[in-house]
């Protein structure tokens, strides 16, 4: 590597502005300028303004800029707001089930700035393609900046320089010079000196001419561990589109059944839901709810299995309880990374239609409960007495096909449709009749056996979302890695003030990251407790 | 019961105390030049009285909190009311602490009307103590909300000092961009206070006017009716597809986008414009009275404090308020929905925009450390971002509907 050499005789990298012992500025034209070099690394070297030739410089250059980190802040915020105009396709209201009802939804509800909005992707804003390459870039910017600063950064740390260069001490924005007091000794004036910014918490640097107080170095590490804490946290944030690491699945889970949750080896039986309201004596204060009422919990009583087989295909389930409990909102289940949450119901849906069969011919005599389960209709049922019942036929969601033919529009039971056949005296009487919207058609005009419905089966349906986030504890790991870093830059500043004696002149000069404020306050004070004829010239902050 | 009622007491009490402390500190300001009077001495007399009442306001005001969450059994942060009263105690608290680091008691003159303001607005919403709803009832919701108050309430201390750092050191003498910026985000709080005004003024008289729209929702009993839009203000903008029911004082002058959809959107489009109409005109008025531009108005009051000092606090009290509304608003809030939806981030318009202002919040600091915005610059910044943290607070959950919004005006 070419290296240059200052007139102190050490020579610096290639890229270097400020001899690395001296501290004299080492480009001539620097040394002329009003403006002394950037003082925040002391003039190391930095890759990003030492090589600018080939293109992997450029790149290198563009991402390590501060301007352009801002530039990206900027765009990804103007682009988040503006995914705030209009809800989000999953915030959606209603049902969308085809992307054309997308597109019909965003017009028809916010016109022509919907139908707009809709064509250019804004309805996913944030998993396009251009967002989610802002947010890389992001992080590219945070990795490259870091690497560029962090050895420079080191190197103006770990060798604080002690005999300045004049030129150097008079570039700092607080500077003071002026001739030595009459019989002063330097020495006392030092360890004096020393003293005093000691007590202010400084370490002290010192030779016999020249002394360095320095404090809160470590917080120039800050804005670095709050950079690695947010690189660490896009990380984790990217790690969830490996498979394996992010699921998330939704369930919905009838009371008293069982089913299997996709794509793990697991089962999840929902063995009672219930909605709680508070009640009048535990609110606070009285309220005029017109009618209404307040939900207090939503809680699914559940059991959670672990299917031995899962591996064997098309062997039966083998189920074991791995763990019981209840699921309520803001207490999920959990079971090593799987979650499970509570997360909507449809309360009082149809769950067995009820009769009671009577023999119309026989003073409406009642001859037994018919119970048709309308998720496992069963095929036979013995009333006793010679009398079964056989289910020939049920659409759950019922509707007259186009052929003329009844058909099921979904497999839930929302319009139930059974068709019964009663056998009675081994088989010798054989009547058919339908259910259907709440009354029942019979076969024949004169029959023996009638059906009068009783109250059917409610039942509570749990909508469980399942998830598994192995991200999210390092997530939580960037963010409090974020947050120290962001402490250590903020409640504590990085200060040093020289005092070094030429000739027969005393130079005091201050340098710090921030809070120049502070820093004056500790300069003046020194002073006038070291009763150094000195006044503190400040230049304009840059 | 007695709980909450003493806790109404006493945020009335904390009300009247920050109107006074406003008022005195306004004399503090604007008295120094009475004549006979020594300036430094005159400020700092009055100054410490009003500081005073600052803190026996900030103490019943910790009453309130206090009691209310004992008689409401969670935190009062549940409802609009309840944040916007707490915001507002975050910022009297963040004042005191910026006090004690700087002494600079003038501050006050700036935020505790600020102060004023916000519990004004708060007190436009129902005040119910209502139980919560299962989504609210986890530690992780308080904490979050109580933090990401106390964040905003520090970076309002920033925005009160960055505007002052504008109106100090602003030139007067000629209008500029500045003056005319400068004019805005003062007519803007003036939009605030119109609000407020106008809000506590109709609820007080019956002047409904009542709205049924074309289209059927479930009521809460779970059958379907025509929905209602109740105005409490006069109507400008009529609902669309809707038909007056009962005739207030003034007659629509026109009706809503049909995108504006829900039967509050246009309830709020008429509330926003009518905050916007009696802004500008308070804004007129005082033109008209005072001959001057506010900002001429307001800066011989500001005369005599150094702006670096200003500059510094505007700083400082932005580096405590980030870190704090990073912890609350970003990190808390997303454990708190990991806990409740198994998802730390879902890109809801509250969760974005508590992003947008963070994002804000991060360039404002890189400007100023490593491109040397300081002074004006920054001071702009800071109060920008404080108007991007209240259209957050107001527009976010008063237009956007979302998870997190807040049912109200
Ligand atoms: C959202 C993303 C970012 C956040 C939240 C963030 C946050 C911060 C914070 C809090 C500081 C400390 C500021 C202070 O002490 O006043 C800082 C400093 C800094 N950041 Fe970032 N940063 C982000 C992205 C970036 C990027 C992409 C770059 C790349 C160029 C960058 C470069 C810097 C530099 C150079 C410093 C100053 C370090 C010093 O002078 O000691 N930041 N950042």
């Amino acid at each position: 590597m070419d290296q240059r050499k200052c007139e102190c005789g050490h020579t610096n990298p290639i890229g270097t502005l400020l001899c690395e012992s001296c501290g004299k500025p080492l480009d001539i034209e620097i040394e002329e300028q009003t403006a002394f070099p950037d003082m925040r690394y002391e003039g190391m070297a930095r890759r990003s303004q030492t090589y600018t030739k080939k293109v992997i410089d450029r790149v290198w250059n563009w991402f390590s800029s501060v301007k352009i980190a801002i530039g990206i802040i900027i765009v990804i915020l103007i682009g988040s707001a503006v995914g705030t105009i209009f809800p989000q396709q999953q915030y959606i209201p209603v049902p969308v089930p085809t992307e054309a009802d997308v597109a019909r939804f965003y017009t028809e509800t916010y016109g022509k700035l919907g139908t707009i909005y809709y064509e250019l992707g804004f309805h996913n804003l944030y998993s396009s393609w251009w967002f989610v390459t802002l947010l890389v870039m992001l992080g590219t910017s945070l990795v490259i900046c870091s690497l560029d600063r962090v050895i420079p950064l080191y190197k103006a740390l770990k060798k604080p320089r002690l005999n300045q260069h004049k030129s150097f001490l008079k570039g700092q924005k607080l500077f003071a010079e002026g001739p030595m007091p009459e019989g002063a000794k330097q020495d006392e004036l030092l360890a004096n000196a020393a003293q005093v910014l000691r007590k202010k918490g400084y370490r002290i640097f010192s030779t016999d001419r020249a002394l360095m107080a320095e404090k809160g170095r470590f917080s120039r590490w800050g804005p670095y561990t709050n950079h690695i804490g947010l690189i660490l946290f896009l990380i984790g944030v990217l790690m969830r589109s490996i498979p394996g690491f992010f699921m998330d699945e939704y369930v919905w889970v009838r009371e008293g059944q069982t089913v299997a949750i996709p794509d793990t080896p697991y089962y999840v039986k929902n063995v009672s839901y219930h909605t709680e309201y508070w009640s009048e004596s535990e609110m606070p204060e009285k309220l005029d709810l017109k009618g209404g009422v307040i939900p207090k919990s939503f809680q699914t009583d559940a059991i959670l299995y672990l299917n031995k087989n899962a591996d064997l295909p098309g062997a039966k389930p083998d189920l074991i309880e791995v763990k019981s409990g209840p699921i309520v909102v803001n207490h999920p289940m959990e079971h090593e990374s799987l979650y499970l949450y509570q997360s909507g119901v449809q309360e009082m849906q149809l769950g067995a239609l009820n009769f009671n069969l009577i023999d119309q011919k026989n003073g409406n005599k009642e001859l037994g409960l018919i119970k048709v389960d309308l998720y496992d209709p069963p095929k036979e049922q013995d009333l006793g007495n010679g009398i079964k019942v056989r289910t020939l036929d049920y659409f759950p969601d019922f509707i007259m096909g186009a052929d003329g033919k009844p058909a099921t529009q979904t497999n839930l039971p929302k319009n139930p449709m059974v068709a019964l056949e009663i056998i009675a005296d081994n088989g010798k009487i054989s009547e058919k009749m339908v259910y259907l919207q709440g009354s029942v058609i019979t076969q024949k005009t004169d029959p023996q056996f009638g059906l009068v419905i009783r109250k059917p089966d409610l039942i509570d349906i749990t909508g469980l979302n399942v998830r598994k986030d192995k991200a999210v504890p390092l997530i939580y790991f960037g963010s409090f890695i974020f947050m120290i870093g962001v402490a250590m830059g903020f409640f504590w500043q990085h200060r040093r003030i020289w005092v070094q004696f030429q000739e027969d002149d005393v130079m005091l000069a201050g340098h710090t990251n921030k809070n120049w404020f502070g820093l004056r306050r500790e300069v003046d004070g020194l002073i006038e407790q070291t009763k150094l004829p000195l006044t503190v010239e400040e230049k304009s902050k840059a | 019961m007695q709980f909450i009622q003493v806790s109404d007491w006493l945020l009335d009490i904390a009300f009247l105390l920050y109107v006074l402390s406003s008022i005195v500190f306004v004399i503090a300001m604007t008295g120094k030049n009475w004549a006979g009077r020594d300036p430094k001495q005159h400020e700092a007399k009055y100054g410490r009285i009003a500081y005073w009442l600052a803190v026996i306001g900030f103490i019943a005001q910790t009453g309130y909190v206090v009691t209310r969450w004992i008689g409401g059994g969670h935190s009062p942060t549940s409802n609009m009311f309840e944040f916007m009263a707490f915001l507002d105690f975050c910022i009297i608290l963040a004042y005191l602490i910026i006090y004690r680091i700087y002494k600079l008691t003038v501050i006050g003159a700036f935020v505790l009307p600020l102060g004023v303001i916000m519990l004004a607005y708060s007190y436009v919403f129902p005040k119910d103590v209502t139980p919560l709803i299962p989504s609210l009832q986890s530690y992780w919701l308080h904490i979050h909300v109580t933090t990401a108050a106390l964040g905003e309430g520090i970076l309002a201390v920033g925005f009160a000092a960055g505007l002052m750092y504008l109106i100090r050191t602003v030139p007067q003498t000629v209008s500029t961009k500045s003056t005319k910026w400068l004019e805005v985000v003062l007519a803007v709080v003036l939009m605030l206070v119109g609000f407020i005004g106008m809000e506590s003024t109709f609820a007080r008289m019956d002047q409904k006017t009542v709205f049924e729209m074309n289209k059927e929702t479930q009521n809460a009993m779970g059958q379907m009716e025509k929905a209602q839009a109740e105005y409490t203000m006069p109507a400008l903008v009529a609902p669309a597809d809707a038909t007056i029911i009962k005739q207030g004082p003034m007659s629509p002058l026109f009706t809503a986008p049909t995108w504006m959809e829900g039967k509050d959107a246009a309830r709020k489009l008429n509330t926003m414009l009518w905050s916007v109409l009696t802004g500008v005109v308070l804004y007129g008025v005082l033109r008209l009275i005072f001959r001057k531009r506010l900002g001429a108005l307001i800066q011989p009051s500001v005369e005599g404090i150094e702006p670096e000092l200003l500059d510094e606090i505007s700083y400082r009290a932005i580096s405590i308020g980030y870190p704090v509304f990073t912890l609350g608003a970003l990190i808390f809030a997303m454990i708190w929905a990991q806990e409740a939806w198994g998802r730390f981030w879902g890109w809801d318009p509250k969760e974005v925009w508590a992003l947008i202002v963070w994002l804000f919040y991060s360039a404002y600091l890189h400007l100023r450390l490593s491109r040397g915005w300081i002074g004006a610059k920054s001071a702009w910044m800071s109060v920008i971002g404080f108007v991007i943290i209240l259209i957050t607070l107001v527009v976010v959950n008063l237009v956007i509907a979302g998870l997190h919004s807040y049912a109200g005006v």
